[in-house]
């Protein structure tokens, strides 16, 4: 390829190729601050490629290709070449990805004590991780939880986390204007903007934390808390899973470890602050 | 070196492997299907640790493709088992099933299967009963195209376990010019203990060659050569050297036999009486590594040409021409 880039996030290293430059570029300022994996070696490659020859001049389109692909994927203007980047590394995780159980979570951690948010695209997870990332929590991931298959501890994977529409105004008032990407308008999820995970999450993204919550947060509800049974926690995280299947025996007794093992809340909140302050109490809750 | 020739090279002899473009190995060999071979290949060997990390899930991965594709070829026996009819798996549920050296880390996408023509029918009937569907409308030019030249049913796919199945009643579309015995492939099925059969040693190489060389445009053709210097290797003696070539003869595919023994010596060194390379063959092995060590196809022009080459293959000319025109104007 004409352009690659070579990232580590957590335990997992990608590369990326591109036909353009500008997406890479692009990638490499979202990112400054993270290591290059050791020896160039890689997990999953990534390729932006023209879908046809000659679209790498006429209106450019990226395709997301690589390892793993989808064959009737979207390809994306150039201008969201950093999106298509993104969804490329997210592709190979949630189709290639075997060393871990996979959950679609956002998890940020205190103290070795590690919070589960899951839910529908829109629930707020990500937001609600960025915040919380930015006051005194440890950012380990917006977009995949990786459960260890023997040990069931969790493994940081702190991308760059996306901020969709209303988001983006509320995590640009928390955090440093220079850890943001450029906006992207009109993409086929509204308005994106990447936020790169502060020091604390990008230095300690060797470190695993044990789960003690898992939260199924509903975004534009009154206040509201409730006990989730068991049987329903499983449900749900195997809809969650993007690997569940694929891992057989050995992600099904992952998984039931963590179901038995932590305590499960669904949360209802009008707006985020209101979350932040029930999961402050929860927290208090957990360590008494 | 990097690329499809390295990964060919890795699979010869993985005790050859030392420093080498790793991230182009494993990406040529996803893009390949044949992650999973490579990964039992590459076993015990000295491997960077990132990578020995990802062929061992890869290792861990083959055992659940294994327990998928028997369960679907269970499903598929329980439910033609009323009609008391031959069912022959083919293709990696077979390997997988008879436990053969090719099944080792083989990945298995569709179910393939083959029964008696006069029976399909009722085939078709039972699996739809049991729950598979079709994938394209019934109505369509490609379904009648299917049921009147093709050697198989529209593809079926099931509705709650999203597999898809095969129905073949023979190995080559009705429209190649070679004609395999049908009847003498099921004939001679070799019985398994779960009550499914799979096709005997020399017809399942036929049946390999006639998919690689006779068929298709070699998409994907490294796993399906590689499963052929598997099958080479395990059933190979003197006795079955001539076996096999009786029943190329028999199925009138000596020519993609053959041309099977001498590229898979060629690229991955089986112990075969294969001749020496034809200036074909150069082309067929250009187009067989036609692969980059980002996985990317190369060859453009070479892989166009195979293309044409297998749809002159499977059609006539003025069939040909139909064809595309239709294709072309929806």
């Amino acid at each position: 390829m004409r352009h690659s880039l070579a990232l580590r996030i957590g335990p997992v290293a990608f590369r990326i190729g591109s036909a353009w430059r500008a997406p890479l570029d692009a990638l490499a300022r979202l990112y400054a601050g993270y290591p290059a994996p050791a020896d160039g070696l890689c997990d999953f490659t990534v390729r932006l490629e023209p879908e046809r020859p000659w679209r790498r001049f006429v209106r450019p389109s990226v395709a997301i290709r690589g390892d793993y692909v989808l064959p009737d994927a979207a390809p994306l203007p150039l201008a969201h070449g950093l999106l298509a980047a993104e969804m490329g590394m997210n592709l190979q995780m949630a189709l290639g990805q075997r060393r871990w159980l996979l959950l679609h979570a956002a998890t940020v951690e205190k103290d070795g004590r590690a919070i589960v948010m899951t839910g529908e695209s829109g629930a707020g997870k990500s937001t609600l991780a960025a915040l919380l990332g930015e006051r005194g929590w440890r950012l380990m991931g917006d977009e995949f939880a990786l459960v260890d298959l023997d040990a069931g501890t969790l493994l940081p994977f702190p991308r760059a986390v996306s901020l969709k529409n209303g988001a983006i105004g509320v995590m640009e008032a928390e955090a440093e204007p220079g850890r943001f990407g450029p906006r992207l308008a009109g993409t086929p999820k509204g308005d994106i903007r990447h936020l790169r995970p502060n020091r604390e999450a990008i230095a300690r993204m060797g470190e695993r934390a044990k789960p003690a919550l898992i939260l199924f947060p509903r975004f534009g509800e009154a206040a509201a808390v409730r006990g989730v049974g068991q049987a329903e926690v499983f449900m749900r995280l195997t809809q969650a899973s993007t690997n569940y299947v694929a891992l057989g025996r050995r992600g099904f007794d992952a998984l039931t470890g963590l179901v038995r093992t932590v305590p499960a809340l669904a949360i209802d909140y009008p707006d985020t602050e209101t979350a932040v302050g029930l999961i402050a109490d929860f927290r208090r809750e957990l360590a008494a | 070196m990097t690329g499809a020739r390295l990964l060919v090279r890795a699979l010869r002899d993985p005790g050859a492997i030392g420093e080498c473009d790793w991230p182009g190995l494993v990406s040529a060999a996803r893009a390949e299907q044949l992650i999973g071979s490579l990964a039992f290949r590459m076993e015990g060997r000295k491997v960077p640790e990132r990578i020995e990390a990802l062929f061992e899930a890869a290792r861990r991965d083959s055992a659940q493709v294994r327990t998928q594709a028997l369960w679907e070829a269970e499903m598929c026996r329980r439910a033609l088992a009323p009609l008391g009819i031959p069912v022959v798996l083919m293709k990696g549920t077979a390997f997988h099933a008879a436990g053969l050296e090719a099944s080792i880390g083989r990945s298995v996408g569709d179910l393939d299967i083959l029964v008696p023509r006069d029976r399909l029918a009722a085939v078709e009937a039972a699996l739809v009963e049991a729950g598979w569907e079709h994938v394209k409308p019934t109505d369509g030019y490609d379904d009648s195209y299917y049921r009147r030249w093709m050697h198989e049913l529209p593809p079926l796919i099931h509705k709650d376990r999203d597999r898809m199945i095969d129905v073949h009643h023979t190995i080559l579309p009705l429209t190649a010019r070679p004609r395999p015995d049908a009847a003498a492939l099921i004939a001679d099925s070799v019985l398994l203990e779960n009550g499914l059969r799979i096709l005997s040693p020399a017809d399942i190489i036929v049946h390999a060659a006639a998919h690689l060389f006779a068929d298709g445009d070699l998409a994907g053709g490294l796993r399906n050569l590689w499963d052929i210097d598997r099958l080479l290797r395990e059933f190979d003696s003197p006795d079955f050297r001539r076996r096999l070539e009786e029943r190329a003869r028999l199925h009138q595919l000596a020519g993609p036999v053959a041309r099977a023994l001498r590229l898979s010596h060629r690229l991955y060194g089986t112990p075969a009486a294969a001749g020496r390379l034809t200036l074909a063959d150069r082309l067929f092995e250009a187009r067989l590594l036609a692969r980059n060590g980002w996985g990317q196809e190369r060859r453009k022009l070479l892989r166009f040409a195979f293309y044409l080459r297998g749809h002159w293959l499977r059609m006539p000319p003025p069939m040909l021409a139909r064809h595309l025109w239709i294709k072309a104007t929806r």
